[in-house]
């Protein structure tokens, strides 16, 4: 691959870190990531990877722009209200960077379909930016099953978590957190509500583990929770405790068949 | 004596359960929370037959997506 003029400047300032250089760049451009949900953390992930040059990006959300979307989901506009979220997404990549090929499912993700939509592109790296925990345990079993490195990240109010999987090297979302809460305890971020820059300040951070997988810099969130609090401006990595019993990445997994758990509807 | 909670010093007059604890912290739904003693996973079902000794590092992990549960 080479760079033209234009991608020499416009990607200056990475290949000049000697972390990435000219093959960094490449690297990235040759990369494939999977942006499930493009709502408050998915937005600022989708954009700051696009900007990036990640040559490939993938995004799937069946929900359409609202306008209480746009105080936290940035790669919408107030134009785009009314707008499938991927095909508003897909625009502004376009428009922000041309060397990007931007793939959109228009769906919601589900044990029919994840396996595919993962496969399709043969994704490198897999950010979870969904707001509800049935789709959160999809994302980590599928992930774990095909073998493909993640990063969670759940955000409310004024409090943010993420970690990272990546095959072998730490627990799983499910090792953590084992299973679904039931519908009925959770508050949504349209009752708990959420500050808007929460969704940017995680979301950056997904990017940033994104990033540094596809390069192989660095040390990523794996084997770490990093919870964050706003209102203390707080940053804390919590070590986990591995859980060898894992049905989806212990040593004797049972769970083999995607599961699809009750849902209720939320918005992040 | 003397533990840590998600990273803040917490003073106990007298022992007391992991079960106790999660009361004394106001964790509304204690069977949501990860709790992780030191370096293992302490399942709800052995809440109350763990004890908190002096020095013990605690911490809860909250579910949070879209919302969360504590």
């Amino acid at each position: 691959m080479k760079f033209s003029q234009e991608q020499m400047e416009r990607y200056s300032r990475h290949i000049i870190l000697n972390e990435v250089g000219v093959k960094g760049q490449i690297k990235l451009l040759e990369s494939k990531v999977l942006i499930i949900g493009t709502g408050g953390l998915g937005a600022p992930a989708a954009m700051y990877l696009a900007a990036a040059g990640v040559g490939t990006i993938g995004l799937v959300d069946a929900d359409t722009v609202e306008l209480s979307n746009l105080q936290r989901q940035i790669i919408h506009s107030t134009k785009d209200v009314g707008k499938p979220k991927v095909i508003s997404g897909k625009e502004t990549i376009n428009d922000m960077n041309p060397d990007v090929k931007v793939m959109t499912y228009h769906e919601w993700v589900s044990s029919a379909n994840i396996t595919d939509i993962i496969k399709d592109q043969d994704y490198d790296f897999i950010i979870d930016g969904t707001d509800n925990f049935p789709a959160k345990f999809l994302i980590n079993d599928a992930c774990v099953l095909l073998h493909k490195p993640f990063s969670h990240a759940g955000i409310i109010r004024f409090s943010g978590q993420t970690m990272t999987y990546v095959p072998g090297q730490g627990p799983c979302y499910r090792c953590v957190f084992l299973n679904p809460p039931a519908p009925d305890l959770v508050p949504s971020c349209k009752e708990a509500g959420v500050l808007g820059v929460m969704g940017g300040i995680m979301g950056t951070i997904q990017a940033s583990e994104a990033i540094k997988y596809l390069l192989g810099i660095g040390d990523l969130l794996t084997g770490r929770l990093l919870v964050f609090e706003a209102l203390d401006m707080e940053f804390r990595t919590v070590k986990l405790a591995s859980r060898t019993n894992c049905v989806v990445c212990g040593e004797n997994p049972t769970l083999k068949d995607l599961i699809d758990y009750e849902q209720r509807a939320c918005e992040l | 004596m003397k533990i840590r909670v998600n990273g803040n010093e917490v003073l106990l007059e007298k022992a007391v359960s992991l079960k106790e604890l999660l009361t004394l912290q106001q964790v509304r739904t204690p069977e949501y929370v990860t709790v992780q003693l030191n370096d293992g996973f302490i399942s709800a079902s052995g809440f109350e037959d763990t004890t908190i000794n002096d020095g013990d590092v605690i911490e809860f992990l909250y579910f949070m997506g879209g919302g969360q549960v504590k």
